[in-house]
């Protein structure tokens, strides 16, 4: 079992005029490329055998469905769109959707959960993390290589000094770094084949998760212009300039 | 190697003579160190079968122009394409695709018959290819769903004020527009094309039409018998040099009763349909315009929603064909969809259409509207100027062509969605009648619906294009402008394209380009970041990207020619027209000389260069599905 996400791909992110976010409506989107690879890890251990169904899932609005399906075009069997929409998504965040998850998971029993490991949008890299505390199950995070070794699960991990292995018991929860693997395309007969794959519609409350947000946003601001820089010519010039900027 | 080839050239070319033993020989080595060089590295210049300059770095790398069953890295792929039956598969997710998918379905649901119509659209998603003015006169609308204003479609905007104006540097001399002439736009709206072609894509969706955005049409695939079969979707996974990826995969072919070709203005897969069915042979070449337009947040007090402003005249010369629109859009915030249009039979190779439409941005009546606002979204695309002397031969076995890409627009109304919809529908029409008549004895296995072309004569888009056919004309005279002008306020006004004759246009676009020596380089001023901007920012705004390990998209017949040619005489135009940066001259690496760069990922599918080359040398083709612009309501 394992979780894309729904993400932004915006061209120019455009702020909300007033103030509350950016501007979703028209904006193409589409499956967290971190998601992408998650999806990809798991259908290739499909192909090697080693688990025996793919469930795809993702929490959102409608639109959430074709990223659901591209999911299943790409392999996965099922899919699983838990609904959640109008200002409940606005500040839908990782702690609602690990929610979700732990209890999809429970529900499913699944053995092992893949995830991007931080959504393109929001760049949290929370919520695989925070399944696996829910869950109370080991995690493997920036997985740039998983290997199924007996009934434990060898992670690569790609940390700041270097690459780091362990092994966890399974059930788990995995989260795919960049390198773990190149996604597939969906190519167009297997969209095709993916419109008859079965997409189930769950609400969160039925699985007894309130999405409400500990969070409220304040405000959204674009970032400050860059300022142009200034040339001087000499090094008398430039200390003279930070003096004058109350730098030194 | 170059040793090697060129024994190899002399053995072919001393074939009989004097030492054919000794070169017989030398050629076997020579051959087999070749073979050896080929399968080590790939080389680009060995694969080349015609003899170029071993100083040419190699540009293009796309199969159409290096065949893949001549390539040894292609050795042992699988080639095998899954293939999948419709009754009618469509080319293209515009409004005349749409509209021809949204009829087929509603007469298939009057009949109670099951039709399966697929369309293939190589935006991401659908909407995000287009851009338009747009000003839309809603008759086709209203025929093909008249109930358009309860099913939401997006007309927010009527039109409420009209303004024409010829623009001198620094005044503005308004010019009336009388009831009659084509440019009054009563009773038509201001829309956000993108937005509704979105908004058909919703109600093709729900009636049943099978939507595939993210796929590409780059092939169309012939019965034994010649007729049209359907179009392959491309393949995906093929590397920048040419050579196969991991995740390579074949596209996919859509076999179909019958094909429509909607792909806009200038079609890649039109261009080659053009050629085997000798669609052009009793019809006027296509002439072209280039459209640019931005998207402003304007200052609330400036805000006019309804207000549509057209101008011709300055920054342009009277002999340069082109104009400006700004519509002031009724959308919830102060918007204005602003742009310049310039014709592509323009002379002067110096001439940078996307700096003239900056320029023109500082006009003393443009600059008051815009003073104080945020430009938040930036385009570019051809459209077509030929009018009814350009429409080719419509129907050949197996397929039909719709909308801008044959080219229906109304050039002094500067308006072809409506047309270009209609088209759709008649395409529709005629196809169903074909394809539920269980009595019919087809000689091809593609079908030919001849139809098609009579019922556009009896249509309304018939009679409108020859009304106006000789106004875009008449501006090839001295006086340019003022000629046309004039011609249209007094042939046009009172006789209404009744006059007998048809005025000519001017020959290929292509070959319009005078020398860069004969030609004065024209100063543009620099961007000053708030009215007007450079092109890189400009081209960031489009959203556009592709996938950068492909062979770009834009190939050139002979890699040799940019540098020989259009740079040697023209002086590399293709830096200029290009409004998003495509095509650069750079110094070579190794000492001196200039090489063309090709900046694929920039290109957002405007089909200018295809167009403008003055060598014809740049064919556009398709890229991988899901690349170009990302248009938001353009």
């Amino acid at each position: 079992c394992f979780a894309p996400f729904l993400c932004l791909r915006p061209p120019q992110i455009r702020v909300k005029p007033d103030r509350t976010g950016v501007v979703t409506d028209g904006v193409k989107h589409s499956m967290n490329p971190f998601c992408e690879i998650a999806v990809e890890e798991a259908v290739k251990l499909k192909e090697k055998k080693l688990v025996k169904e793919v469930v795809a899932v993702s929490c959102g609005p409608q639109q959430v469905q074709e990223t659901i399906r591209t999911a299943l075009a790409m392999g996965a069997d099922r899919g699983i769109h838990v609904e959640v929409s109008g200002k409940d998504y606005e500040t839908l965040g990782p702690l609602q959707v690990s929610k979700i998850f732990a209890a999809l998971a429970k529900k499913e029993q699944a053995d092992l959960i893949i995830l991007g490991k931080q959504a393109i949008d929001d760049d949290c890299n929370q919520t695989g993390q925070m399944t696996a505390a829910l869950l109370d199950w080991p995690q493997g995070t920036f997985a740039s290589e998983v290997t199924l070794e007996a009934d434990k699960l060898k992670v690569v991990r790609e940390i700041d000094g270097g690459l780091e292995t362990i092994k966890i018991k399974l059930p788990a929860v995995v989260t795919a770094d960049l390198r773990l693997n190149t996604p597939r395309y969906a190519t167009l007969p297997n969209i095709m084949k993916a419109k008859k794959k079965k997409i189930v519609n769950v609400k969160p409350a039925d699985l007894g998760v309130d999405v409400s947000s500990r969070l409220e946003v304040l405000k959204v601001d674009e970032p400050p212009q860059r300022q142009s820089g200034v040339k001087v010519e000499t090094v008398h010039d430039l200390v003279e300039k930070l003096k004058e900027a109350g730098r030194i | 190697m170059c040793n090697c080839m060129g024994m190899v050239l002399s053995c072919s070319v001393c074939d009989v003579i004097v030492l054919p033993f000794i070169c017989i020989f030398k050629a076997r080595r020579c051959i087999r160190a070749l073979k050896a060089v080929r399968a080590e590295h790939v080389a680009p210049q060995v694969y080349s079968t015609r003899w170029s300059s071993s100083t040419v770095p190699r540009i293009t790398t796309h199969y159409t122009v290096y065949p893949r069953d001549k390539d040894p890295r292609w050795e042992g792929m699988e080639m095998e394409r899954f293939a999948d039956e419709a009754d009618v598969v469509i080319v293209g997710g515009g409004p005349a695709g749409l509209s021809a998918a949204i009829r087929l379905k509603q007469l298939a649901n009057q009949h109670e018959k099951e039709l399966r119509v697929c369309v293939v659209e190589k935006a991401s998603q659908i909407g995000a290819h287009t851009l338009s003015g747009a000003c839309l006169e809603p008759t086709a609308l209203n025929e093909l769903i008249p109930d358009w204003k309860e099913r939401g479609a997006p007309l927010n905007t009527p039109v409420t004020e009209d303004k024409f104006a010829i623009l001198t540097e620094k005044y503005r001399i308004p010019v009336p527009i009388l009831p009659g002439l084509p440019m009054n736009n009563h009773g038509n709206y201001l829309v956000r094309l993108g937005h509704f072609v979105r908004w058909l894509g919703e109600q093709a969706e729900e009636l049943g039409v099978e939507l595939y955005p993210g796929y590409a049409a780059a092939e169309v695939l012939f019965h034994e018998d010649g007729s049209v079969k359907g179009i392959a979707t491309n393949d995906v996974g093929i590397g920048k040099d040419g050579s196969p990826k991991d995740v390579f995969e074949r596209g996919m072919e859509l076999h179909a009763k019958v094909t429509l070709f909607g792909e806009g203005c200038h079609g890649h897969l039109a261009k080659q349909l053009y050629k085997q069915f000798n669609l052009r042979e009793n019809c006027e070449p296509q002439t072209y315009a280039i459209g640019l337009k931005e998207l402003w947040v304007i200052d609330e007090k400036k805000w006019r929603p309804g207000r549509t402003e057209h101008s011709v005249g300055w920054p342009l010369n009277r002999n340069t064909y082109g104009g400006s629109f700004l519509y002031h859009l009724n959308e919830g915030e102060p918007l204005v969809a602003l742009g310049f249009v310039v014709g592509l039979d323009y002379t002067n190779p110096y001439l940078s259409p996307f700096r003239e439409f900056q320029r023109w941005k500082h006009h003393p009546s443009i600059m008051s509207t815009l003073e104080g606002g945020n430009r938040i979204a930036y385009g570019a695309r051809a459209l077509n100027e030929g009018g009814f002397q350009s429409i080719p031969k419509l129907t050949f076995p197996g397929g039909m062509l719709i909308g801008c890409s044959p080219g229906f627009m109304n050039v002094p109304k500067i308006k072809g969605t409506h047309t270009a919809m209609k088209s759709g529908m008649l395409a529709a029409e005629t196809a169903f009648s074909k394809i539920t008549d269980e009595n019919l004895q087809s000689e091809t296995a593609g079908l030919y619906i001849p139809e098609y072309k009579e019922a556009l004569e009896k249509s309304w888009i018939w009679k409108e294009l020859y009304a106006v056919r000789n106004i875009r004309p008449s501006f090839h005279n001295y006086f340019g402008l003022y000629g046309g002008m004039l011609y249209t306020g007094i042939f046009y006004w009172f006789l209404r394209g009744k006059e007998p004759w048809t005025l000519k246009h001017n020959g290929l676009d292509s070959a319009q380009l005078k020398p860069a020596k004969d030609c004065a380089p024209i100063e543009y001023p620099k961007p000053d970041g708030k009215i007007s901007f450079d092109l890189l920012s400009s081209v960031a705004l489009s959203g556009t990207n592709h996938e950068h390990d492909q062979p770009p998209h834009l190939t050139l017949k002979d890699d040799s020619v940019p540098v020989a040619q259009n740079l040697a005489i023209y002086d590399g135009p293709e830096q200029r027209f290009c409004p998003a940066g495509v095509y650069e001259y750079v110094p070579l690496e190794t000492g001196d000389g200039m090489r063309l760069q090709i900046n694929a990922q920039n290109c957002v599918h405007c089909k200018t260069c295809d167009i403008k080359d003055p060598s014809q040398n740049i064919n556009w083709v398709v890229p991988e599905g899901s690349g170009g612009p990302a248009y938001n309501g353009m």
